[in-house]
């Protein structure tokens, strides 16, 4: 393993660099070819299909998998934080939420407790981890990696099964860490419009490096679009017009934080076509859309809700 | 009314069952029952092969279950068949080899049941010396390579991602099943190894809060059953091996039933051991 620098960050800031690194697998290639490097202080999201090879490429960064091409260095004497996409865990073995905080660390309280508050379940420090639900699973693991005060954040798709609010919260949470830790941080995720803010570049993958750049650029750029399909387009043309939500439950967030059961018809575009009478409680709300756009089909409600609140265009704001 | 053979089997008892306690919570949560149960069964062949060439009882029995656990490793990687067939494999064809070697050395005359489901007149003061000095070890590695062990048990990755190095661990891990074993074998026998390994940790389940309190609780539990189990052994002239599981068995099966029965005060409660 050869320690080059070309033109990255200055070598001491430099955490982990892969050069043309490829892993095989029974005669196919996972990912090959992928150059990256990840500096102090900088994000880098990584983006792609399933089956994209995105996981395996946070593998050979945080040294699970060993590169059968190319070169993978790290930082020596790095410390790396990790959120793994799948984690089972056999229920034989007792495990509290406080315990799981010190699988690879002996933490004091406060520190525990500090990094539980901040992912927002510190009420469930001494809560039996098979009791939690996905979302408040997730944030335990978030804290979990946070704890460790890591030079290198790895986050593979760390806001899965949090709800709506709270993924926008989590990663207003990832780059606050950013900012105030100078840590890296590689972040999985599928869904750009979610990260765009919290990022600083993004990598398009699907077998090989697509495209990269920054966010804005690579979600105009016509790999991404050919790789996401015409729902990203539309995704991507209209993402800062929004300013209401649908949440999971089927509720309605609105710009201004209130929830309300439906949207109104005086919102702005929405996808239900729902005759609502006019006689709703809550009628004004201020309203950005240009109803005239394309629409993509119905479940990009998600994605466009994401993509108002990750633009930071000051018109949604999702959570106190 | 307490013998000295007794006496003797009772301390070797207790000294594996305080071993086997942390490293049969491994067992359970790593889901390598059957793992277990495979170098166990190998054992007979590290006996038969101690006989044949007149090496020690305890370094042929672990030098044997090492081999066994390396060559599983060796084919797992190459994914022809699952794990658990290797296992079957493994695991009866050591057994039968074992078996067979026994059987053509005609001119050794061995108890084969004394291997099989142990014995309690063959504890001899070595063994006792034997049997804590091995416990000694296990535990102090377990105990010095605790968070390793724990954190790859939840996660290889993370522990693989935070240098916590889950290869070794699972490398010692296995060396120490092997020690176990051996150890293990002269008083429940070869058959039952992996009963004691688990039982007691099944049992120290329902009871524990944290990994650390179901490792020392399994040891105690452990030791109950030992010591029930050769009293009965004694008392019913059984051989000690089964005894000792069936202990185990009644108190897992204890450990089962309601904690706080509507109208029952505390007192008639923990009347049982």
């Amino acid at each position: 393993m050869l320690m080059e620098n070309k033109g990255g960050p200055p070598l001491s800031d430099q955490l982990v660099d892969l050069q043309k690194a490829g892993i095989q697998r029974s005669g196919r290639w996972l990912v090959r070819g992928v150059d990256l490097s990840i500096g102090r202080g900088e994000i880098l999201t990584l983006i792609g299909p399933n089956g994209a090879g995105k996981s395996t490429t946070a593998k050979l960064v945080t040294g699970v998998l060993r590169p059968d091409e190319g070169s993978v260095t790290r930082r020596p004497d790095i410390r790396i934080g990790y959120v793994p996409q799948k984690l089972s865990i056999d229920w034989t073995m007792p495990l509290t939420v406080r315990r799981l905080m010190r699988l690879t660390d002996g933490h004091s309280d406060a520190d525990l407790l500090a990094a539980l508050e901040a992912t927002g379940i510190r009420h469930l420090a001494d809560a039996e981890v098979r009791h939690l639900s996905g979302g408040e699973f997730q944030r335990a693991l978030l804290a979990r990696a946070i704890a460790r005060k890591p030079d290198l954040l790895v986050l593979d798709e760390p806001v899965q099964g949090v709800d709506f609010a709270g993924e926008t919260a989590l990663y207003d949470l990832i780059r606050q860490i950013r900012d105030t830790t100078g840590c890296g941080i590689l972040l999985i995720s599928h869904d750009l419009h979610m990260v765009m803010a919290a990022t600083d570049t993004v990598i398009c993958l699907n077998g090989h490096v697509c495209c990269r750049g920054t966010p804005d650029s690579v979600s105009r750029s016509e790999d991404y679009q050919r790789l996401f399909g015409v729902n990203a387009r539309a995704v991507a043309r209209y993402s800062h017009q929004h300013d209401h939500t649908h949440l999971p439950d089927g509720r309605v967030l609105h710009g201004d934080g209130s929830i309300t059961d439906h949207c109104h018809p005086e919102d702005g575009h929405h996808h239900h076509g729902e005759d609502h009478g006019p006689d709703h409680p809550q009628g004004e709300h201020g309203h950005h859309h240009d109803h005239d756009h394309a629409h993509g089909h119905g479940h990009g409600h998600h994605a466009e809700g994401g993509a108002g609140s990750g633009s930071g265009s000051g018109k949604t704001s999702h959570h106190a | 009314m307490l013998d000295d053979f007794f006496l003797r089997a009772l301390i070797a008892g207790v000294g594996v069952a305080l071993t086997a306690g942390p490293l049969g919570c491994f067992v359970v949560w790593r889901r390598m029952a059957y793992f277990g149960d495979t170098m166990a069964h190998s054992a007979l062949l590290g006996v038969a092969l101690s006989l044949l060439f007149q090496l020690n009882l305890l370094v042929s029995v672990f030098a044997v279950a090492v081999a066994v656990s390396l060559l599983l490793l060796l084919l797992q990687r190459r994914q022809a068949l699952s794990s658990d067939a290797l296992l079957g494999i493994l695991s009866h064809s050591t057994l039968a080899i074992g078996l067979v070697i026994v059987a053509f050395m005609s001119w050794v005359r061995i108890d084969l049941m004394a291997f099989l489901f142990g014995d309690i007149l063959a504890v001899t003061t070595g063994d006792i010396a034997l049997i804590f000095g091995g416990g000694l070890l296990v535990l102090s590695v377990v105990a010095w390579l605790w968070r390793p062990l724990v954190a790859s048990t939840v996660s290889e990755e993370i522990a693989e991602a935070e240098g916590l190095k889950p290869e070794r661990a699972r490398l010692v891990f296995m060396l120490l099943m092997a020690l176990v074993i051996a150890i293990a074998m002269k008083i429940v026998g070869i058959m039952l190894i992996t009963a004691l390994l688990i039982i007691p940790a099944a049992t120290a389940r329902r009871f524990s809060a944290s990994p650390e309190r179901m490792a020392v609780l399994a040891s105690l539990i452990g030791v109950a059953a030992v010591v029930g189990g050769l009293f009965g052994s004694l008392h019913y002239d059984t051989p000690s091996g089964p005894s000792i599981v069936v202990a185990a068995l009644l108190l897992f099966i204890v450990s089962l039933l309601p904690l706080r029965r509507a109208g029952t005060d505390s007192a008639t409660r923990g009347m049982r051991p």
